[in-house]
């Protein structure tokens, strides 16, 4: 049994739709994917089965990545190179977590879920604190200058053209592995993991990074999602209304509100998240 | 009473009006312009399915609006079609949730598409790194697809 709500299908999909549209708001306002915060009400408040919600979510990650990236490909943020090279650890780790997904109890899952939530939560306090000061330059490598990672960007608010060289590839193919993974076990785009994988660790720049974060969440996801689907862990009666709802959040987040600049509402959002994440690690443990 | 005489319309504007011109700098259709609108088109093309597949659902069974039984029967493990000939069938017999499933796979496609139009994208440039590397990817994607149709 997937969901133990007494209520109509009428009223659940109801429901579904608004929570996913919530979702997929506060995803767009905290730079966060909707699946990290969608899973956690599918789980702990509709009482859907955790195999379902991450179903439902690793389609709905996709409708954003896709959206999102259709943006700023266009714009040149996405590094087309970076990402395809990348991809390639990415999907190999989605398609490891996604058999994993298969093995592992659910209990497994929601540990590991309140894991990655608590992580993300202190990333993103992390990142409030940030000052952008210089970093110093890492040796050259060899490999990114034969793959011809380095790239450029126009940065609309200086109005001028930003180069970039890109440093550590391996290391960034390994941590990619790493964030696949994650994404494949937990239906997340995990891109808490790979926004810093690309920003600390290859140096490229922040704006960069989350643009080409976003590209290659879509193939990532997919990878996972195929698995899920031939598994039968995509239920359209849930993942239906769930995609629908989170795009529509997101899209209306990034169209109408502005990015949540305010640090004090921002650290109000990594109390709430933390929470989450306790009683998602509780439930793990409890069973 | 000064005769106001009307300007001229911008080429935006005629643009937006639904008369094509060519303007000097009208952008080329680049890679990145290409992959923009596949990934756009798609995820439009997938909702509109999935939300004609809802409508279609409640269309077909009003006692979905009243009996709370009918929500154990759909969202039990037995209800999920997962097979593609199962989508498709239900697709013929105009059923609501397989209408919704088509609409989650064309989702699911679209990244899929998207790295097979780089692909196309590098051989054109004759960049073979690049293209050898999508080649991986797009194997790996298709791998992921038949592992879990196997499992």
């Amino acid at each position: 049994m997937a969901a133990a709500l007494d209520a109509t299908p009428f009223n659940f999909v109801a429901i579904v739709l608004l929570v996913s549209m919530g979702a997929g708001l506060l995803g767009s306002l905290l730079g966060l994917g909707g699946g990290l915060i969608l899973i956690p009400v599918l789980t702990l408040v509709l009482k859907v089965d955790i195999r379902y919600a991450v179903g439902a979510s690793i389609v709905s990650v996709i409708a954003t990545s896709s959206g999102a990236a259709a943006a700023y490909v266009r714009d040149g943020l996405a590094n087309l190179r970076v990402a395809m090279f990348l991809e390639l650890a990415t999907v190999a780790g989605a398609v490891t977590g996604a058999m994993l997904a298969g093995v592992v109890d659910g209990r497994a899952l929601y540990f590991l879920f309140g894991t990655v939530m608590a992580y993300s939560a202190l990333a993103m306090l992390r990142k409030l604190r940030e000052d952008g000061s210089p970093r110093e330059e890492p040796a050259p490598g060899a490999l990114a200058d034969r793959l011809g990672l380095h790239g450029s960007y126009y940065d609309a608010s200086t109005g001028q053209r930003v180069a970039y060289r890109v440093h550590r590839p391996l290391t960034g193919l390994g941590l990619m592995y790493v964030a696949g993974t994650v994404s494949g076990l937990l239906g997340i785009g995990s891109g808490a993991l790979k926004v810093p994988a690309m920003d600390l660790a290859m140096r490229l720049p922040l704006k960069v990074s989350t643009a080409t974060s976003n590209f290659m969440i879509g193939v990532t996801a997919a990878a996972s999602a195929g698995i899920y689907f031939a598994r039968g862990d995509i239920d359209p009666f849930i993942a239906g209304p769930v995609c629908v709802g989170v795009t529509v959040g997101a899209f209306a987040g990034s169209r109408y509100l502005r990015k949540l600049k305010s640090g004090s509402l921002r650290g109000l959002f990594v109390v709430v998240l933390l929470w989450v994440s306790y009683e998602m690690l509780a439930k793990g443990i409890r069973g | 009473m000064s005769l106001q005489v009307p300007e001229p319309p911008s080429a935006e504007e005629t643009a937006a009006a639904g008369h094509p011109v060519v303007h000097p700098e009208a952008v080329p259709l680049t890679p990145e312009l290409l992959i923009s609108n596949l990934l756009r088109g798609g995820v439009l093309l997938s909702l509109s399915l999935v939300v004609c597949g809802m409508a279609i659902t409640f269309f077909r069974h009003p006692d979905y609006f009243s009996s709370p039984d009918a929500l154990q029967r759909l969202t039990s493990p037995d209800s999920v079609p997962h097979r593609l000939p199962d989508v498709f069938e239900g697709i013929m017999a105009v059923r609501g949730q397989s209408f919704v499933m088509a609409g989650l796979l064309v989702m699911i496609t679209v990244p899929v598409l998207r790295v097979a139009l780089s692909l196309g994208i590098f051989r054109a440039q004759k960049d073979r790194t690049y293209a050898a590397i999508t080649t991986g990817v797009l194997a790996l994607l298709l791998l992921a697809f038949f592992l879990g149709g196997v499992e």
